[in-house]
């Protein structure tokens, strides 16, 4: 935790860099720290974060996961036509959801055992592996949508992605309301803030849960253990392959609970939608301080690196930048992420020998 | 006194090359056996074979009595057999409690053992226990381990294999890449080890380390025993000669 110090004090002054210059760029009409404007920014890194949050168990266990963003549009994809099967078949909206999160989730979490067993069984490079997966996945992805959106789906299906535990209407004849969404229009809906969307909350869930199982449990320590020293992990009898084929199901199921969020934010599913999002993540996750060697980083890390992310992002764009710079600006941070945690490691190895 | 560790006439191959040649020796409870020689003697080898990493062609090893034949290096590490190797088998990004409970965890259960928590509290006490029972004392046990010196990471290991109640111990070249002040620590985990009856095989040409701690030494010279002899009853110019081929028991027969 101390280690992301920088990444904290790096955040903070990019949102008070954004809050000043959006000031003054607008002429003080647009405010940059708004209710509305925080939530835009946590359903934005949604995908990111989880792609990331499976590739930092991965890559802490010494492996790399480059299937993610084809996973998550093949998991899309799958959930959108199981979810309008099922509807289709006369299941209620709620099970149909249900079956469309289970459909995604199975289909990623079966990529992503092949992934494991390919790996950790064949013995062959998890880079060569989940890149040649991502090729397949991508091709299945595109038959299974006939090349095209996914859609037909329930207009029910729309509030799952997008309602929100709280809803906030400032000012005169607002008030808070919690859960269902108030039926309002005009200038009361243009001043209702959606605060905690689901997407938010499952993401937030599932951020928990892996904090909880990389810090406490068995299986944590044995994910650090083989990241930091394989053969250690195989002489101490931890059962790594069994452990390897894991970390690539679950790395693959997160994946797919992002393809099935935006299947639900969007009412449709997309085969192409995790394509640009795989670098995005890997790039959360290296800001986030997780070493490319295996056995080090934290989930808070990754959940930072996705938030440096999307603040630049996003307050790029609020500040009128060609989008095209978000690309220079967050390769930049990348690098600069690891050459400070280069130097870092340098300045502490020189305290420890001196 | 029946031994603990009884290997008879051990041969193993790589192609052409004997690595391994026709070698029998015994471990008795409580001793210090030191294996002895140059590069390419054959110790290593000898010893991998003992531990289940490779696979002898000929010959038997008796442990306590049963003919064993581990297939893999777990296998002897449950029978009670640890090495304690050069590089250490330590996860050197976790700290020692984690190291020492490395792979054999202690967990506490919750709502009937369906969420299992690790038990850092239990491992980390048994853990100063361990090291207190060898005379070994670290500022902080909760420091990922790389932070620890050479010597001292030598200590977890042992501690890791005592805590685990192994019945022998091999070490390959404990001392290597130690500081002086280091390899007297670890000659004196040793000498703790011994005073509590666990026999330890000790692979090493370190020859003053040898006679500090052993009680009985064995030679070996391109892939065959050429002597055994106790502590007592040689030196360390006779054992150099031994090394380099100069003197050989199995000539003189």
């Amino acid at each position: 935790m101390i280690s992301r110090v920088w990444a904290w004090a790096f955040l903070g002054s990019l949102i008070i860099f954004f809050v000043i210059s959006v000031q003054i760029t607008t002429d003080g009409r647009v405010n940059f720290l708004t209710i509305r404007n925080s939530q835009n920014i946590l359903v934005a890194i949604t995908p990111v974060l989880l792609l990331g949050l499976g590739q930092t168990l991965v890559i802490i266990g010494a492996g790399i996961d480059l299937s993610v963003g084809w996973v998550m549009s093949l998991a899309s994809v799958l959930s959108a036509l199981a979810l309008r099967a099922a509807f289709n078949s006369g299941l209620p909206l709620f099970l149909s959801v249900v079956i469309g999160f289970l459909a995604a989730v199975v289909g990623a979490g079966f990529v992503g055992f092949l992934n494991g067993v390919i790996i950790a069984k064949l013995k062959v490079p998890a880079f060569i592996v989940t890149l040649g997966s991502s090729f397949i996945v991508r091709g299945v992805a595109l038959l299974l949508s006939e090349n095209t959106t996914v859609i037909g789906l329930p207009r029910g299906v729309r509030n799952y992605g997008n309602d929100a535990l709280i809803y906030w209407i400032q000012g005169e004849g607002g008030g808070l309301y919690f859960l269902k969404r108030p039926d309002v229009t005009g200038d009361l809906l243009r001043r209702m803030n959606i605060i905690l969307p689901y997407p938010v909350v499952l993401t937030a869930i599932v951020v928990g849960i892996i904090v909880f199982v990389l810090r406490k449990t068995q299986f944590g320590r044995h994910t650090y253990a083989i990241g930091g020293n394989l053969e250690a992990a195989l002489r101490t009898g931890i059962p790594v392959d069994r452990h390897l084929i894991s970390l690539y199901v679950l790395s693959s199921v997160t994946a797919g609970i992002a393809g099935f969020l935006s299947t639900l934010r969007f009412t449709a599913g997309s085969a192409v939608i995790g394509d640009a999002l795989l670098l995005s993540s890997i790039a959360a996750v290296i800001i986030g301080g997780v070493s490319l060697f295996g056995g080090a980083g934290t989930v808070m890390g990754t959940v930072i690196g996705s938030l440096i992310i999307a603040v630049l992002t996003t307050g790029l764009v609020m500040l009128n930048v060609q989008a095209f710079w978000q690309f220079i600006v967050v390769g930049t941070v990348v690098i600069l992420a690891v050459l400070i945690d280069q130097s870092r490691d340098l300045i502490i190895g020189r305290m420890n020998t001196g | 006194m029946e031994p603990m560790l009884s290997i008879k006439n051990m041969v193993k191959r790589f192609g052409g090359l004997v690595a391994v040649n026709d070698v029998s020796l015994d471990v008795y409870p409580g001793e210090v056996v030191a294996l002895l020689g140059d590069n390419g003697a054959g110790k290593s080898t000898l010893i991998k074979c003992v531990s289940g990493v490779y696979h002898a062609d000929e010959g038997e090893v008796y442990f306590e009595g049963q003919l064993v034949r581990f297939s893999r290096p777990i296998e002897a590490r449950r029978h009670g057999i640890e090495t304690i190797y050069q590089d250490l088998a330590l996860a050197n990004n976790l700290d020692v409690g984690s190291n020492i409970f490395l792979g054999r965890e202690v967990k506490k259960r919750y709502l009937g053992g369906l969420i299992r928590t690790l038990d850092n509290d239990f491992m980390l006490q048994q853990s100063q226990m361990a090291l207190d029972s060898l005379g070994i004392h670290f500022p902080d046990l909760t420091q990922p381990i790389e932070s620890l010196s050479g010597g001292q990471r030598q200590a977890v290991a042992i501690a890791r294999a005592v805590y685990w109640d192994a019945k022998l111990m091999i070490m390959d070249e404990p001392t290597n890449n130690l500081g002086v002040p280091e390899q007297r620590k670890v000659l004196d985990t040793i000498r703790t080890l011994r005073e509590r009856g666990v026999p330890i095989i000790l692979i090493s040409h370190t020859l003053p380390d040898i006679f500090a701690v052993s009680d009985r030494l064995i030679v070996m010279h391109r892939g065959r025993k050429v002597t055994e002899k106790k502590i007592s009853e040689t030196n360390t110019q006779e054992i150099v000669q031994y090394m380099v081929g100069a003197l050989d028991d199995t000539r003189e027969q």
